[in-house]
């Protein structure tokens, strides 16, 4: 038996990622299950990990087939990491990266592993397309009947019509039927949030990242794969201009979101080497950052009190009282854009007094924030947003920042679908 | 110019490709070309270094500077660590995950025997398929004569049939080069890499060419984009063709130029010239004045940087049926006269400290070629000129260095009757006729202030013709 030691610094290490694509484009022929393994692979390579048997690696999808039981698990098996590391499957919308870093961060923190790594994967380029729903019950009943004739019987049910009208999934929430973007629609009409506002930030995501590119502040977290070397969703020429011309996508009479300030449907992979401090000197790797602690959050947005995408202006407040730090004591911001007016919903509501006092209970609000510390080097709307891959991207681009910065605190938030929100402090 | 070759556009084209395929005919792909403010790089460079290696740390900070993605082969793993020093993206090279690569860069320096020549074969075994059309090959070795064993020495210079024959199985515009690094060369490479690996050596391949110390001792880094600013460039024979391409290039990367020409062509010069932001030099180079007004006129400027020279005439017969005029003018203007012009210019001190002169040779000179006994020797003569100028030229920090241009589509080729015109555009690896700019970019690459490590060297701008090879 172990003794239960007292929580631990976790270290980030670093990450790696692919090149991210908008669906049906580079990736458009691969599986979750290939760019994971690239992303894990290269991680591997970069950290020499290789025969090294690791405390566990956890990752996730959120468009899942149902062969994919063992995601994870597979990838690690197509890796030269020693195959007697452990994997699961995380699963948390959007904010599965992200949760499976706290996952395996608080394993560490605990003493119960050293050393781990956490990650996400998403195409829609090669989405779950399942057989349609009537189909697939005469399937089953069929499987079910005792005799031929019961078989048969089940089987006579089936109509030519059922095979051309497969089940789709589909991007929208389950309990509204609306679509996400829809929502957020929804939210930046609630909380007056401007069409141009929306553009400012969308083009000020391009040209940070297209920066972060030149400078070569990404060529240690990214790795080419399939002929790529930037994410193909960047526009480093985005102007305000040309952002302007485009029409609203989920309003079309009176909405401000548009496929420039809305994030793509996107693939791609990314993973995190998290580790104890004790790891990280032995293995003779320097620390960017610690991961000092997450937190989720959930929303009601069914019946429309709330914003879908809210929840980590709730999960924030509650984490800063824990840690006893204010929403100004942060060096970086990084609020992951699935919207331009996601984040800016998100700003203006820890500034709003009667928000805060009603809906976040706290009697002065949190305030605003230096715009010139959020999303520096760019953020999902420039990279583009392979769901379960964003929580990666922004950990391990987070935790390089500080390390440059010779140290500081950043801040993540990461909305995810059903009204849900992680969200985390990096500091070093 | 490329629209001299009309079997280059139709081959190219949907219909002109299948049946020039059906048919087995010549198949050139159109080069890409370096074009200011576009990538350098078709894509990523596949690495690869041979054990023992002690340049990679020099690569990857020219690749850097760059801004290359790299890809490493599996059994080049160390790549990752120096490519983590310096900052370069890197990832391993995976055949079925890597995608169309833009060049295989491999390091073959510490190949000592043919053990080691297996890391060369693996390498370009497994990365070649992976080399997009217009991509690049560059092999680095030691110069055989600093080899340290025989066996080495011998191994080092294989690699030059290595890479000629690279050049003519992979073809699809793929230029291939070997660059032989002398002791304390490697600080030297940025230039000569940007050559090898960007469009800017479309036409060159099958080369060879050494890098060693600097002749001034310290390693210039301009900013690429603008390579000549402060520098002033001679350039004879600039009215039209290859030389006022010369021209065009050195203008374009920031340098003054003076275009020379004899006085026929005065105004067409002073037009050029007037574009170019740069002056105009009307004189015949074979007048008895005219290395005392060249050396004036570089006084009047502080000295030149940099000395083309590109005039050049041919006055072509059998050698029973030509003049004895015919043979002296083309030995006058082709030789004589540069010889004694660098000459001039050189005891005058009117070349300045990181200086460069170049001379325009042919592949005449090195083939020989019917009917141009004449134009061959002279252009022979000037690659002789190279070999015992350039140790003495070094000592005034200036590199004396030679172009030989093949097939150059210009007026005076469009003027070769057309079944000979066809031969020499296809009967090389690119299976088409060099520009004018492919010419002026070698130069320019031998000009460049980081090249002072190149001196004494002769580079063919043919495509890697099959004459004189």
């Amino acid at each position: 038996m172990s003794s239960a030691p007292l929580p631990r610094r976790v270290a980030i290490l670093g990450g790696s990622r692919i090149p991210f694509a908008r669906s049906n484009t580079a990736y458009a022929e691969l599986s979750n299950q290939d760019m994971l393994t690239a992303a894990l692979q290269a991680l591997v390579d970069k950290f020499n990990l290789h025969g090294e048997r690791l405390g566990e690696v956890a990752a996730g999808a959120v468009l899942k087939h149902s062969r994919d039981i063992a995601l994870t698990r597979e990838s690690v098996l197509s890796t030269t990491l020693s195959h007697d590391t452990p994997a699961y499957d995380v699963q948390q919308a959007c904010g599965t990266g992200l949760e499976a870093a706290i996952l395996v961060a608080n394993k560490i923190a605990l003493g119960q592993i050293d050393v781990g790594i956490a990650g996400g994967v998403d195409t829609a380029s090669d989405a779950p397309v399942a057989v349609n729903e009537g189909f697939r019950r005469a399937l089953m009943r069929a499987n079910r009947g005792k005799s031929t004739g019961q078989k048969l019987a089940a089987l006579s049910k089936v109509r030519p019509g059922m095979l051309l009208k497969p089940e789709l999934p589909r991007n929208a929430e389950a309990r509204t039927g609306l679509s996400m973007g829809e929502h957020c629609e929804l939210m930046a009409k609630r909380w007056e949030i401007s069409r141009e506002s929306q553009d400012e930030l969308a083009v000020a995501s391009h040209h940070n990242l297209a920066a972060a590119y030149d400078s070569g502040f990404l060529n240690d977290l990214v790795v080419p794969y399939k002929g790529l070397t930037r994410d193909n969703n960047l526009r480093p020429d985005s102007t305000l201009e040309k952002v302007a011309k485009l029409k609203p996508a989920y309003d079309r009479a009176g909405g401000t979101l548009t496929a420039a300030n809305s994030t793509p449907l996107t693939d791609g992979a990314s993973v995190v080497l998290l580790a104890s401090e004790e790891w990280a000197r032995a293995h003779d790797l320097p620390v960017l950052a610690y991961l000092r602690t997450g937190e989720t959050a959930a929303v009601d947005f069914v019946d429309g009190d709330e914003g879908l995408l809210m929840a980590p202006v709730h999960a924030v407040p509650r984490m800063l009282e824990k840690l006893g730090l204010t929403l100004q004591d942060f060096d970086f911001y990084e609020i992951h854009e699935a919207f331009a007016a996601q984040v800016l919903c998100t700003l203006k509501a820890w500034e709003d007094p009667v928000y805060s006092r009603e809906r976040l209970k706290l009697d002065v609000p949190l305030g605003s924030i230096d715009r010139t510390k959020l999303n520096i080097h760019g953020g999902s709307l420039a990279a583009g947003h392979p769901f379960a891959a964003t929580g990666g991207r922004i950990l391990a681009t987070l935790a390089k920042m500080i390390d440059r910065n010779g140290g500081g605190r950043g801040l993540i938030s990461i909305c995810a679908a059903g009204g849900q929100g992680v969200v985390a402090v990096v500091e070093k | 110019m490329a629209s001299q070759d009309q079997y280059l556009s139709f081959s190219s084209s949907g219909f002109g490709k299948w049946l020039t395929g059906t048919l087995g005919l010549p198949q050139p792909i159109p080069l890409v070309r370096y074009r200011p403010g576009k990538p350098e790089l078709r894509g990523p460079v596949v690495v690869g270094a041979a054990p023992g290696s002690k340049i990679e740390d020099f690569l990857a900070s020219a690749l850097r500077a760059m801004g290359a993605v790299t890809l490493y082969h599996p059994d080049s793993a160390d790549w990752r660590l120096a490519a983590g020093r310096h900052e370069v993206m890197t990832g391993r090279f995976v055949p079925e995950d890597s995608g169309r690569t833009g060049a295989l860069l491999f390091d073959a320096t510490a190949i000592a025997d043919t053990e080691g020549l297996k890391a060369l074969y693996a390498f370009f075994h497994d990365t070649i398929r992976s080399l997009a059309t217009n991509g690049r090959i560059v092999v680095i070795g030691t110069a055989p004569e600093d080899a340290d064993s025989i066996e080495a020495a011998a191994i080092q210079r294989g690699l030059e049939g290595f890479t000629r024959s690279l050049g003519k199985e992979v073809r699809r515009a793929v230029a291939v080069q070997l660059v032989w690094l002398k002791p304390g060369g490697e600080a030297s490479l940025d230039s000569t890499l940007r050559f090898f690996l960007s469009g800017r050596s479309a036409y060159v391949s099958g080369q060879t060419v050494r890098v060693g110390v600097p002749v001034t001792g310290v390693v210039d880094r301009p900013d690429p984009a603008r390579s000549q600013a402060g520098r002033t460039v001679l350039i004879t024979g600039a009215s039209r063709g290859i030389g006022l391409s010369i021209a065009e290039t050195f203008a374009r990367d920031g340098a003054q130029v003076v275009l020379l020409d004899i006085p026929p062509a005065a105004s067409e010069l002073a037009k050029h010239a007037e574009r170019l932001g740069g002056a105009a030099l009307a004189l015949d180079i074979t007048s008895p004045d005219a290395q005392d007004a060249i050396a004036a006129d570089a006084a009047g400027r502080g000295g030149y940087d940099v000395v083309v020279h590109n005039a050049g005439i041919t006055r072509d017969k059998t050698i029973a049926k030509m003049s004895a005029s015919q043979w002296d003018s083309v030995l006058d203007v082709n030789f004589a006269a540069p010889l004694h012009i660098t000459e001039k210019l050189l005891v005058a001190k009117a070349i300045r400290p990181n200086g460069r002169v170049v001379f325009v040779s042919s592949l005449s000179g090195i083939a020989g070629n019917l009917g141009q006994s004449n134009y061959a020797l002279s252009k022979a003569a000037l690659i002789g000129a190279v070999g015992k100028l350039a140790p003495l030229a070094a000592t005034e920090g200036v590199t004396v260095n030679a172009v030989a241009p093949g097939f150059i589509e210009t007026q005076m080729t469009a003027a070769i009757p057309f079944a000979i015109r066809e031969a020499g555009r296809r009967m090389n690896s690119m299976s088409q006729g060099g520009l004018p700019v492919d010419v002026a970019e070698t130069i320019a690459w031998f000009a460049h202030p980081g090249s002072g490590g190149i001196n004494g060297a002769v580079v063919r701008v043919c495509g890697q013709s099959l004459l004189g090879a």
